[in-house]
């Protein structure tokens, strides 16, 4: 079968599944699943570059696109300006000490002259010195500015910016954080990778659960401000009335369907630039190299290839693409949500979706980002259904049925599972495999 | 008697926790280590194995109390452990046979081998949550302390004390007792050091007439108990979330690469060396300061590193330490 052939079948069978929703649930709960869709095609593009092109695997995918969240949070919230004035010079000063630590570690790390034993000692001792001057200035500030009104505000705010710039702000960041973690571990065997970008994950979303002077914490970041028209004002805008009226559309549904148009719109233009920039950069000279170093590394080095190098930068491209979805998420949903961010939901799922679809292959990514995304919220109605016709037999009130209908959204995790044992094990090249 | 005061201060909230806590990661360190030196993957499932063999336990625990046992003073739970031992190393068994062996067969990427062993993972999980749900299950109905703190002050006459939990002394206990007869298995019978030959050189070992099959399955039933036994002793300790296990991982991974992966004596010690760290990094030593500091020096603030939420980081940052000054562990390991 021609390739485009097979692309095609595969897309057509995703969205009649889709519009099979539409029909029987509602056109909203299609159009909200496409949403999240959208965004997870896009994670698995970045996970795809690194796993794909270049044989990286990052079990961090979770805090890259928790650091989008935060981004969207700091760049779109009206800044708060009662704490600021209460605690903000201190923390400011705290940043400062912060850069003064890393700058000073930096240039005690390159100094050749001092031996590796003092060398090591001096930067702990920096580290030690600067964090007990943090405590010293910030602890009374951050306790003052999480007092200051807990239920509505107790955080900084951010900076009051249209919600789209934090799309960018969040790739940067999660592409520094990916920097720093690369440094670390990317000359070390693959499992470190793994292992290392697990803790990172895990560390940041510890950060943002905690540090309630930046996030709220477990309070979550309620309305977030939209880069799209809100509902309410479409229903009252005099030509939304009229429109609806001339094609006898329901008001309240179809005013929700078009907000999620709009972000429709919006991601599927991202996802088509990235798209094309990800195909560009596969078929150039540098995608051509980085397949050669994950295929031989050996060889590659012999020709000159700065290995270690290559892959820092593509460890940094892929995650800035998750920080990128992670602030795209956030924005759909208007709220940051420390808590629902878990390893299971995120990094592992997103693999999920890269090896169904096909690593090294960018159609592959999208359409294992759709199926998988719509695998996992269609799941729970369908696994409804399995466990109640296979209790049926049992009476309505029998516990262990009660029980097991209860629990019967858990099968989503089983079904994942079962699809990338089965993928892995008889298909290991995905729907669509590298190169078709 | 100041000075004996900030003792019982520590060892109640270091030093006995921690070696509690430490137990329970070096029991999870040394299945995730012995997987890694035979098989030659990082296991990701362990966790969600431990949750597994716990979740055994619990379920005949309730039986067997519904049926009226006890086990006097101490735990039911402790009783069915070794059912639940069975089932998890059948279970381990079972995917070793569907999962596992085909990509050993094949000599696959160990990256790839890890990644079944996230689809193992799900799996495991989404079969935990649907068999006991995602709550929170206590289970432990034994005496809860051997002494408490009140008895030991009323004993001494000293303002601060320590108790010891039931199930703080049989962690430390058992995993003693699983370690030292591991570490003899490993050392001294026919298996264990077919095992060794084995993950020092698989081609060498084959050559030699070791049976490869026989040292995997030894390998898995090892893993298999080692982690029912961690995860038992984990939930009646403290008490039995499934989402824990997974972030439970990520000190047990530390511990197994601060040791040296691969090595058991590595595993052990690293788990140790976590659990105590991150008691020691965020206890607030406000008031053993107060005991041990003149009166005119004694602090105001907490005197703490770090908040006790970030308990979990701190294995990250000594994790990262290791990667940047020692990759290969303490005890530089590899092989058993």
């Amino acid at each position: 079968m021609n390739y485009w052939n097979r692309r095609f079948t595969v897309f057509s069978i995703f969205f009649a599944a889709l519009f099979l929703v539409g029909f029987f649930q509602s056109w909203n709960v299609a159009f909200a699943i496409f949403n999240i869709c959208i965004i997870s095609a896009i994670m698995a593009l970045g996970v795809n570059i690194q796993v794909g092109y270049a044989g990286i695997f990052n079990a961090g995918i979770m805090g890259f696109a928790a650091i989008g969240g935060l981004a969207a949070v700091l760049i779109s919230h009206p800044p708060v300006t009662e704490t600021i004035s209460i605690g903000g010079f201190s923390i400011l000063l705290c940043g400062l000490i912060i850069g003064l630590v890393v700058a000073i570690c930096i240039l005690l790390n390159t100094r050749i002259l001092l031996s590796k034993i003092t060398r090591r000692l001096l930067i702990s001792l920096t580290i030690i010195i600067g964090l007990f001057f943090i405590n010293f200035i910030g602890s009374p500030a951050v306790e003052q500015i999480e007092a200051f009104e807990p239920a509505a505000t107790g955080f900084l705010g951010g900076f009051g910016m249209p919600i789209i710039f934090s799309w960018i702000i969040g790739a940067i960041a999660a592409g520094f954080v990916a920097w720093l973690i690369g440094k670390i571990t990317l000359g070390l065997r693959s499992d470190y990778l793994a292992i290392a970008t697990l803790g990172i994950a895990e560390t940041i979303i510890y950060v943002l659960k905690n540090e309630d002077w930046l996030t709220r914490g477990v309070k979550n970041v309620n309305a977030l401000p939209r880069p799209v028209p809100y509902e309410l004002s479409l229903q009252e805008s005099k030509w939304f009335i009229e429109f609806c009226e001339r094609y006898q559309f329901p008001l309240v549904e179809t005013s929700s369907i078009i907000v999620k148009l709009c972000y429709s719109s919006l991601f599927l233009t991202v996802l088509i630039v990235l798209f094309s920039l990800f195909e560009i950069a596969l078929k150039s000279p540098w995608g051509r190299m980085m397949r050669a170093i994950r295929d031989n590394e050996v060889s590659a080095r012999a020709m000159g290839k700065n290995i270690k190098a290559r892959h820092i930068e593509i460890f940094i491209l892929g995650s800035a693409v998750v920080g990128l979805a992670g602030a795209m998420l956030t924005t759909l949903e208007g709220q940051f949500t420390p808590i629902a961010y878990q390893p299971l939901r995120f990094t592992f799922t997103v693999w999920v979706m890269v090896i169904i679809g096909g690593t090294g292959n960018n159609y592959g990514s999208i359409i294992g980002g759709f199926l998988v995304w719509f695998l996992w919220v269609e799941a729970e109605p369908f696994g409804l259904f399995i466990v109640e016709f296979v209790t049926s037999p049992l009476s309505e009130t029998n516990s262990l049925r009660a029980h097991l209908i209860n629990n019967a959204a858990h099968m989503r995790y089983v079904m994942m599972g079962l699809l990338l044992l089965l993928v892995l094990r008889f298909s290991p090249k995905g729907i669509f495999p590298e190169g078709k | 008697m100041d000075y004996f005061n900030a003792l019982a201060l520590i060892i109640n909230f270091i030093v006995i926790p921690g070696l509690t806590y430490g137990s329970q990661l070096a029991l999870g360190a040394l299945g995730v280590t012995l997987i890694y030196a035979v098989l030659r993957f990082s296991n990701f499932a362990h966790g969600e194995l431990m949750s597994f063999g716990t979740m055994i336990c619990i379920l005949f625990t309730w039986l067997g109390q519904s049926y009226g046992f006890s086990f006097s003073f101490l735990p039911t739970a402790l009783l069915f452990v070794p059912i639940a031992v069975i089932f998890c190393v059948l279970y381990c068994i079972v995917i070793e046979k569907f999962v596992f062996s085909f990509y050993r067969k094949q000599k696959a990427d160990p990256i790839i081998t890890l990644i079944a062993s996230i689809g193992v993972m799900f799996l495991t999980a989404g079969l935990i949550r649907f068999i006991i749900g995602p709550g929170d299950q206590s289970f432990n109905d034994g005496v809860r302390f051997i002494f408490s703190v009140r008895d030991f002050k009323n004993f001494t006459g000293l303002e601060q004390g320590f108790g010891l939990k039931t199930t703080q002394a049989l962690t430390i206990g058992i995993t003693l007792f699983l370690s030292i007869s591991l570490f003899w298995f490993l050392n001294s019978t026919k298996t264990g050091k077919s095992m060794r030959a084995f993950s020092d050189n698989e081609e060498l070992a084959l050559l030699s007439g070791i049976d490869p099959n026989k040292v995997v399955l030894v390998t898995w039933i090892i893993a298999g108990s080692l982690a029912t036994f961690a995860g038992v002793l984990y939930g009646l300790d403290k008490i039995y979330k499934p989402f824990i296990f997974l972030q439970m991982l990520l000190p047990i991974f530390s511990a197994a690469i601060l040791g040296g992966v691969g090595n058991p004596i590595g595993a052990f010690i690293g788990g140790y060396i976590i659990a105590l760290s991150e008691l020691i990094v965020t206890f607030a030593y406000k008031r053993v300061l107060g005991y041990i500091l003149p009166e005119n020096l004694a602090p105001d603030s907490m005197m703490q590193f770090l908040a006790t939420d970030y308990k979990y980081a701190v294995s990250f940052i000594i994790l990262v330490i290791v990667l940047i000054i020692r990759p290969t562990g303490i005890f530089s390991g590899k092989t058993i």
